[in-house]
């Protein structure tokens, strides 16, 4: 122990954290002890996402920290602990605490503190800054009894504390000192759509105010008064103008520092003193603070390299170009944006309707790109980046790259054009090269290309541009992607479902002669029955339908191991009364069915015989249930707690809502399987967030999630919308329902079927929420069709005699299967092993 | 012994539904029976033992009918293998047999012969 480096990292954002992550990766970090200090009380969060932990004030939506990971690694941890000094000549950091910690190096990720100005009055009550959990949670706190609230200060960082003030349901208003918003990333025309849009979206924004004072105010908390005379009443303010780095530390060690603040370091992020390093906001490189994840990022990978000696990577500078979404609208901008750049061209295309600017920057000869800005669509940004960052010659007329086409086509760049070495992901620092390599490896889908190379996992914003490289390299292999369903039609799922419902195609005989050929299979034949029932919601056995369905759709039960089956009825959000109960007791007593209670708050009864199935349907549907549908590709569950009339937290009623939602969705197939939840609160005991559909109660609506799973491949719903009310809940559903049905692959669950998409939530959002693709009405008529048409299946079998037959297990015997055999285990039966059967054999 | 073969009356074809299987107990054995429909519109008649042996279940006679290349084959409702209908030989491991059966239409009569 004592022959280790002793390392101290001063600082646990997510610079710093970022830095230890980049040592563990670096294979040297046990020859190091290494001992980390953290101001906050929590371990290292994303500050870029904190307007995410607003959604649900859930630390873990922001954590950065897998779990373990300090432990793992032996790293010491202090959190809540400040470094006040250190001393470099006996190389010891001393804390508040009074701990005193002997370093032969140290990382300096201090970062930086918001910039307040010393306006008259900002030492107010109901005045904040936007930068740590802690803020937040006092100005949530403040909002309660506010009505209006104004961010002094229009740049990326106010505009994100805007969402915050208007998520928090306060007239909010945007105080900006230059004639523009987010001045320093965007030019004159790209500012003042931006502000059209903000505007449009509720926030008022007042360019050109010089804030003077700030002083008690009449009808609200503050009165600001501007220095052109306008004064602006509000309960609380945030400011947010700027950085600077918290370098008082550095400063009293006596490091050099720069003329206006910040730590001066090398291209190896080494201070003046050899053993100690800067890194992240604090730093200053060549005259530059950089106030942006991916620069930090850099540094703390340069700063790993030079400590352990490797010694190939340096910083080298960033590029400052960013893309983001604030409050819902596309804002991107790449390096001279301003056209700054002597005797530059620039290009404009503006169009009010879409509210759409884009603006590119090219050299004199028209050559290369130098700098742009889009707002409201920012699809060429991955495109436009490259062709800056790699200096590719662009085509004859630059102009084309942001004008729209007009035969739907991109006009974007050549993927092949792009040298290896590009990096496609910045986030997570994923070059072409990665992705190429990871296809050769066998990576053939996004999904893949995900898990491998993490790609498109940061902000997404790479998406579309590294699945043109998928595709592009698996096209340049020959690997054919096949995707028909089988060998006897050369369509994929989407295609059928497309031509069945342009068709009005109603059985699969007619689909086969149309459209495939031979008999069809094991696949296609549920499959189209799957999409019939979509489109149609005939019922299974209906003549034409019954032989193409799965064993479990055509016993409606799920086949067990022996042939027996399960029964499952429906018990909508898990709430039965105990006379229904005590019904299942009895039925499953009667026939002595295994009887479990499933994750889905309802009750499985196992080994039934196909014979039994219709008296055992008979007693249940007598006695007023329903089928549960738990052998169909179609809805489960939907999971719930008891919510508001129950539960102290409660703030909406889950157990209302999931009943309405299970009751509305019940019977509809599905390519896969669907599951839902509804919470009552922000708790979430019904884990809402491992479902096709979660919805969380908030104090003014719900939030809807998407896209979760359990299982096999578990996935993290993400929030689709916000507060929503209960009639725009169930038609964003209906929407989000039908799309997936209308577009997945079969068996592809809504969490793969997401990680595939091109464009990714943001796509989906603009779908279904901006109704972007002009199918909502569509969507929403299709459901409504087959919500109006649902029957329950084993009512109208059992109703009808015909339809009984189909379940006697012999055609020509009423004996019954001598192969299905129980024995006992915990007072109930279950199928006996192959091995206890070969015994009990012997033993005759 | 005798050459004649012995057929035995299981029931009428219009209790089996096209492309379903069913099935019958014979001589103490359990036969599934099927009626597919070729692409002509023609009816053949399979009888197959109704035993999956990878499933160890009474379960083929559930299993979904259809072809796979040129053959007529059912698959395995549990696992999902797929059967000759022929011949009874796994396509997908075909050191696998199942026991096929002689079956014919005698009139309306589906019959079974060992």
């Amino acid at each position: 122990m004592s022959d280790k480096i002793k390392l101290v990292v001063i600082g646990n954002g997510p610079v710093g954290h970022n830095f230890l992550e980049a040592l563990v990766e670096s294979g040297q970090s046990e020859h190091y002890q290494v001992t980390v200090f953290g101001e906050e009380p929590l371990p290292a969060y994303d500050r870029v996402h904190l307007t995410s932990w607003f959604k649900n004030q859930d630390v873990a939506d922001i954590n950065m920290v897998k779990e373990g990971f300090y432990p793992q690694n032996n790293f010491t941890l202090f959190t809540g602990e400040k470094v006040t000094n250190i001393d470099r000549f006996k190389q010891i950091v001393t804390s508040e605490s009074g701990q005193e910690i002997a370093y032969d190096k140290i990382i300096l990720a201090t970062g930086s503190f918001p910039f307040v100005p010393p306006v008259p009055g900002h030492q107010r009550d109901n005045v904040f800054v936007y930068r740590t959990i802690d803020d937040l949670e006092k100005m949530t706190a403040a909002a309660k009894n506010s009505k209006v609230g104004a961010v002094i200060g229009g740049g990326l960082l106010g505009l994100e504390a805007a969402k915050a003030l208007m998520d928090l349901g306060l007239e909010t208003h945007v105080v900006e000192f230059a004639p523009r918003l987010m001045a320093v990333q965007v030019d004159d025309g790209g500012g003042a759509m931006l502000s059209k849009k903000i505007q449009d979206l509720g926030v008022s924004v007042h360019t050109q105010k010089n804030t003077q004072n700030i002083a008690a105010g009449e009808s609200n908390f503050h009165k600001m008064s501007f220095a052109d005379g306008t004064e602006l009443n509000t309960d609380i303010i945030v400011f947010s103008a700027g950085i600077r780095p918290r370098d008082e530390l550095a400063r009293n060690a006596g490091l050099g520092m720069g003329a206006r603040g910040g730590v001066v370091i090398n291209n190896n992020c080494v201070t003046s003193d050899d053993n100690i390093y800067a890194i992240g906001e604090v730093a200053l490189w060549n005259n530059q603070i950089f106030g942006l994840i991916a620069p930090g990022n850099a540094m703390a990978k340069a700063a790993v390299d030079h400590l352990t000696g490797t010694g190939t990577i340096e910083f080298a500078g960033a590029d400052m170009s960013t893309k983001l979404k604030l409050m819902g609208v596309d804002v991107a901008s790449i390096g001279d944006a301003h056209g700054n750049t002597p005797n530059s061209r620039s290009y404009t295309y503006v169009n009010d309707r879409e509210e759409v600017y884009k603006k590119i920057v090219v050299s004199e000869d028209d050559k290369h790109l130098l700098g742009a800005v889009l707002i409201g669509d920012a699809a060429e940004y991955g495109s436009l980046l490259q062709f800056m960052l790699n200096k590719m010659e662009l085509p004859s007329e630059p102009e084309g790259l942001i004008l729209p086409s007009v035969d739907g086509s991109s006009s974007g760049i050549g993927v092949d054009a792009l040298p290896d070495s590009a990096v496609l992901c910045s986030c997570m620092n994923v070059s072409k090269a990665d992705v190429v390599d990871a296809v050769q490896a066998g990576a053939c889908d996004m999904g893949a290309i995900k898990s491998c190379t993490k790609a498109a996992t940061g902000c997404g914003g790479c998406t579309a541009l590294v699945t043109q490289v998928l595709n592009n390299e698996l096209e340049k292999q020959g690997v054919e992607v096949n995707t028909d369903l089988c060998e006897h039609f050369a369509y994929t799922r989407q295609d059928l479902y497309n031509i069945i419902r342009v068709d009005n195609i109603k059985t699969f005989e007619e689909l086969l002669d149309k459209y495939g050929t031979g008999l069809g299979c094991d696949i296609c034949k549920p499959t189209a029955a799957n999409i019939l029932a979509s489109c149609w919601n005939e019922h299974v056995f209906n003549h034409n339908l019954q032989g193409l369905q799965d064993t479990n759709d055509y016993y409606m039960g799920n086949m067990q191991k022996d042939g027996t089956y399960s029964v499952v009825p429906r018990i909508a959000g898990g709430e039965i009364t105990p006379n229904k109960l005590i019904v299942l007791g009895e039925v499953a007593n009667k026939y002595n069915l295994y009887t479990k209670i499933t994750g889905g708050q309802r009750v499985d009864l196992f080994g039934a015989r196909s014979e039994q199935l219709p008296m055992i349907w008979r007693e249940l549907v007598d006695a007023g249930f329903e089928t549960g549908h738990a052998y169909g590709k179609s809805l489960r569950t939907v999971k719930s707690c008891v919510g508001s009339n129950w539960c102290r937290y409660g703030v909406q009623d889950s157990m209302g809502m999931s009943i309405r939602l299970e009751n509305r969705y019940k019977g509809l197939r599905s390519p896969h399987k669907l599951k839902m939840a509804v919470s009552g609160c922000t708790r979430e005991c019904a884990e809402a967030q491992s479902k096709d559909v979660g919805v969380i109660a908030t104090e003014s609506g719900w939030n809807m999630y998407v896209c979760g799973n359990g299982g096999m491949k578990p996935r993290h719903a993400d929030l689709f919308a916000s507060d929503l009310s209960d009639s725009d809940l169930i038609q964003y559903i209906d929407r989000f329902f039908m799309f997936y049905i209308r577009t997945a692959d079969r068996l592809q669950r809504t969490s793969v079927w997401m990680d595939n998409m091109e464009g990714g939530l943001e796509y989906l959002k603009s779908v279904i929420i901006d109704d972007k693709l002009g199918l909502a009405d569509e969507l929403e008529q299709e459901m409504s069709a087959v919500v109006d048409t649902y029957q329950c299946e084993w009512k109208t079998t059992i109703d009808d005699p015909i339809k009984m037959k189909r379940f006697t297990h012999f055609i020509n015997s009423d004996k019954q299967d001598d192969n299905i055999i129980f024995t006992t285990e915990r007072e109930q039966i279950r199928p006996i092993a192959t091995t206890e059967l070969e015994l009990a054999f012997e033993v005759k | 012994m005798t050459n004649q073969t012995q057929w035995a009356n299981i029931c009428e074809t219009s209790e089996i539904l096209p492309n379903i299987g069913v099935c019958a107990l014979f001589k103490n054995q359990q036969v599934a029976i099927f009626k597919v429909i070729d692409q002509e519109g023609a009816e053949q008649l399979f009888a197959i033992n109704n035993y999956c042996p990878f499933s160890r279940s009474n379960t083929i006679s559930r299993g979904i009918a259809g072809n796979i290349n040129n053959k007529i084959v059912i698959a395995s409702p549990l696992y999902k293998q797929h059967f000759d209908l022929e011949t009874g030989i796994c396509i997908e491991d075909q050191n696998v047999k199942i026991s096929t059966y002689p079956v014919r239409l005698k009139g309306s009569t589906v019959q079974l012969a060992a």
